[in-house]
């Protein structure tokens, strides 16, 4: 039954798993994100909906447990905060190089190494420009609140569905441990075998029937000219992406002469920076991101013409600010400014940068 | 007389299972994994389980093992086919999985995976595959390796001050109680081949009974990286590898 | 209207579950609420805290500098949130085992003896309603009833029967709320 609940955003995400048909999932604990696992195990989904919750022995074996769960044509995720992704690294090429749709979630803390637990966004180039060896994307999706967190669960299975892709949330410390009220959805019911097949296709080693050609999932092939000819598909594929699956949000951008770039929980914060400086008279804008794979170059391209300066937020050392300037292609000043080690900016720090660095500087 | 006299009915001696495929093998003559492939694809058929098992296959010489056997197949990264055959049982309990590995694949780079799902008592076969090197690289040292035993990346034998011990990974998952049947063979000889198919049989139909973990190690050769023939091959298997790697069952409850 | 709180003090003195509570009273009342802890190994023992905003509009950050309202509960909070309330806002704190009173002139003060009623009443589990209470009395945000339904919400059902002996605790707190400067 749909309902109206006080949640965290890591809970929220085991929520969603449950009630979005997830058949599998499959984690190591990890800070700031072992809520996730702790809530489907008191939940335990398997009495009501059938879906199986396992920890693994590692973030190795537990992307690999998702490769497969998602080879079996499930719904199969795993959840991770950025040390524990990096481990993740081989398997989510493979998943990639499979063409197996999966969710992976990353609740950024703050690196390089063991780095600290507080909330980061220095994983950005991780998720979008590859994290494990050779070419691939991953469709990456960076909610901004709890009740995203909740509903980008079952978009991300939708998607990594329909591009046979893995998929992920980058989301942080901050959306993960804050709570805020969420709209519950109703429960989806899991799929069986035979609807996957109906939806999707018949690619999934289910036990081969006589009725068809066995299925393989695999990621090799030795033959170069071949390799290409599937790296080829690949990139067809991201085009086609690219092409329908752009997502990103305004806010006051219209008469914008500034504009503030930034997702996830810097855009929160972000949020009220443009309300600070709104009460100054200065005309802010915020775009906010809501797909960082695939990046929505057109839409800040197409704010250039009326900017005079853009500022991008992240809680990193400048990672996002890349694809800003590629979108922006030098017509206008594109400053970064980050926060980093877990240290969260604040709307006045934001709005101090966009007075005395953007706009006198 | 004309061949064609001779392919008939009732001359029919042997023939070659309906689960293994018609694709030439890519295995070095004299190799062990043919003769496990043959095995398990047999097995298969005979209990009629083909559409209801998944195999997973594993980095080494082995990788193309789906290529051989007409069953649905994942091939996994380096060490990780117990976690995928782990997901697979826990997705469909009522399913046969089983994973192929070599000994570089389970016992070097993958021993969490295979210690922790044989820890949990997944319902899943292994096969592991021991010929003391690493095959499909180039005949490199596997942890399996014997002491003093050559290879290209312990030239002048394996020694233990620099490399350690042979490790006997089946001795260790024996202890672990989520193992049901926990068994070693060969499959050098007619006699040997046999048995390991009533060890393999019995593997699918503990898988049927739930029972856990079925481990069998079949000590093989690989007479590329031995650089022996394959006659010389299963001499120097019986010789050195046997007495450290002694045959037999080590757990069957 | 939005209010922005800053609930600080020791881990076990049920900050986040006052926050918690005071969250869901929003929802219950149909308000947006976020509810933002300190968290890590800072929570075991050390001091805990959380931002709490309560608004009739979309939330914009959950992670603020400045506060309409602290509501302190230990030294170490009092010297860093002190500071960060917004002139003409609201300081609340319970003044036992404070030895550094606050001196802000531009802020109203009220001090609850919170610990001291509940080692009174021997039920030292009511110590954060008591200040609770103390703060809708000063700040009626949310209702009462609210408060309660926020209460029935957050608590397991198996804790539904400490419902009444918390409200007598948060109608105490109402009574104990005093101004301080």
């Amino acid at each position: 039954m749909a309902e109206l609940k006080l949640m965290k955003g890591n809970e929220a995400i085991a929520e969603a798993a449950i009630r979005c048909g997830c058949d599998g999932y499959f984690g190591y604990p990890i800070t700031p994100q072992s809520e996730i696992m702790e809530t489907l195990m008191a939940r335990q989904p398997w009495d009501e909906t059938g879906m199986v919750v396992l920890q693994a022995e590692s973030e190795v074996a537990s992307i690999n447990m998702v490769y497969g769960g998602a080879a079996c044509g499930k719904r199969a995720m795993t959840s991770s905060s950025s040390p524990g992704i990096s481990l993740m690294q081989e398997g989510i090429t493979y998943i990639a190089g499979s063409e197996l749709p999966c969710l992976i979630v990353n609740v950024v803390r703050g690196g390089p190494g063991l780095g600290t637990i507080q909330p980061a966004q220095s994983d950005y180039f991780q998720a979008v420009k590859g994290g494990g060896h050779g070419d691939y994307k991953l469709i990456v999706l960076a909610p901004a609140s709890v009740q995203e967190m909740y509903d980008f669960v079952d978009l991300a299975f939708e998607l990594a569905f329909k591009y046979r892709n893995p998929a992920m949330i980058l989301s942080d410390g901050v959306i993960g441990q804050m709570m805020e009220k969420v709209q519950i959805g109703d429960y989806k019911p899991r799929l069986t075998d035979e609807e996957v097949v109906k939806r999707y296709g018949s690619w999934a080693t289910t036990g081969k029937p006589s009725t068809r050609e066995r299925n393989i999932i695999t990621s090799l092939d030795l033959d170069a000219n071949s390799q290409e000819l599937f790296n080829l598909k690949l990139l067809k594929k991201y085009a086609e992406i690219e092409k329908n699956e752009i997502r990103f949000e305004e806010i006051s951008c219209t008469d914008a002469e500034y504009l503030l770039v930034a997702y996830g929980s810097s855009s929160r914060i972000c949020q009220k920076t443009v309300d600070l400086a709104r009460e100054k008279g200065i005309k802010v804008g915020l775009l906010r991101p809501i797909t960082l794979y695939p990046y929505p170059y057109g839409a800040i391209q197409k704010l250039v013409p009326q900017l005079k300066g853009i500022l991008a937020v992240e809680m990193s050392a400048g990672q996002m600010v890349e694809d800003v300037r590629l979108a922006v292609n030098g017509k206008v000043p594109v400053l970064h400014y980050g926060r980093m080690g877990g240290v969260i900016p604040t709307p006045n720090e934001v709005l101090k940068v966009l007075e005395d660095k953007l706009i006198k500087g | 007389m004309d061949v064609k006299d001779i392919i008939k009915e009732e001359n029919l001696v042997y023939s070659k299972s309906k689960v293994l495929t018609d694709t030439i093998m890519h295995y070095c003559p004299g190799c062990t994994h043919g003769v496990v492939h043959k095995v398990i694809a047999e097995v298969i058929e005979e209990l009629g389980i083909q559409d209801k098992t998944i195999g997973v296959s594993p980095v080494g010489c082995a990788v193309f093992a789906y290529n051989y056997l007409d069953i649905d197949w994942q091939e996994a990264a380096h060490g990780r086919a117990p976690a995928l055959a782990t997901a697979i049982n826990r997705l469909y309990p009522d399913k046969y999985v089983f994973t192929y590995q070599g000994d570089g694949d389970l016992a070097s780079i993958g021993t969490a995976e295979i210690i922790h799902a044989c820890n949990r008592g997944e319902n899943i076969v292994v096969i592991f595959i021991n010929n003391g090197i690493y095959g499909m690289t180039g005949g490199q040292m596997a942890p399996t390796t014997l002491i003093d035993m050559p290879t290209s990346t312990t030239p002048y034998g394996r020694k233990v001050d620099l490399n350690g011990y042979p490790l006997k990974i089946t001795d260790l998952v024996a202890q672990l109680p989520g193992t049901c049947f926990v068994t070693r063979h060969s499959a050098h000889t007619p006699a040997a081949v046999r048995k390991l198919k009533k060890a393999v049989t019995k593997a699918f139909q503990n898988t049927r009974r739930k029972k856990g973990v079925s481990f069998i190690e079949v000590v093989s050769t690989c007479n590329s990286g031995w650089k022996l023939s394959p006659v010389e091959s299963n001499n120097w298997m019986v010789e050195h590898m046997f007495p450290y790697y002694p045959l037999g069952d080590m757990k069957d409850e | 209207m939005t209010e922005e709180i800053i609930i600080a003090g020791f881990g076990g003195q049920g900050v986040l579950s006052m926050g918690k509570i005071l969250a869901y009273s929003g929802i219950m009342q149909d308000q947006e609420v976020s509810w933002m802890p300190s968290y890590g190994p800072e929570m075991r023992g050390g001091t805990a805290n959380v931002t709490v905003i309560l608004s009739d509009s979309r939330i914009s950050s959950p992670i603020i500098q400045e506060f309409d309202t602290a509501i302190i509960l230990n030294q170490q909070s009092m010297d860093k949130f002190e500071p960060m309330v917004k002139p003409g806002g609201l300081l609340i704190y319970d003044p036992n085992g404070i030895t550094r009173h606050p001196v802000r002139k531009d802020i109203a003060i009220y001090q609850v003896e919170a610990a001291e009623e509940a080692a009174r009443t021997k039920n030292p589990r009511t110590f954060n309603m008591i200040v609770l209470g103390a703060f809708l009395k000063v700040k009626p945000i949310v209702k009462l009833d609210n408060v309660i339904k926020g209460l029935e919400k957050s608590l397991p059902e198996r804790h539904h029967n400490l419902i009444p002996v918390n409200k007598e605790a948060i109608l105490k707190g109402m009574e104990l709320a005093k101004k301080y400067s």
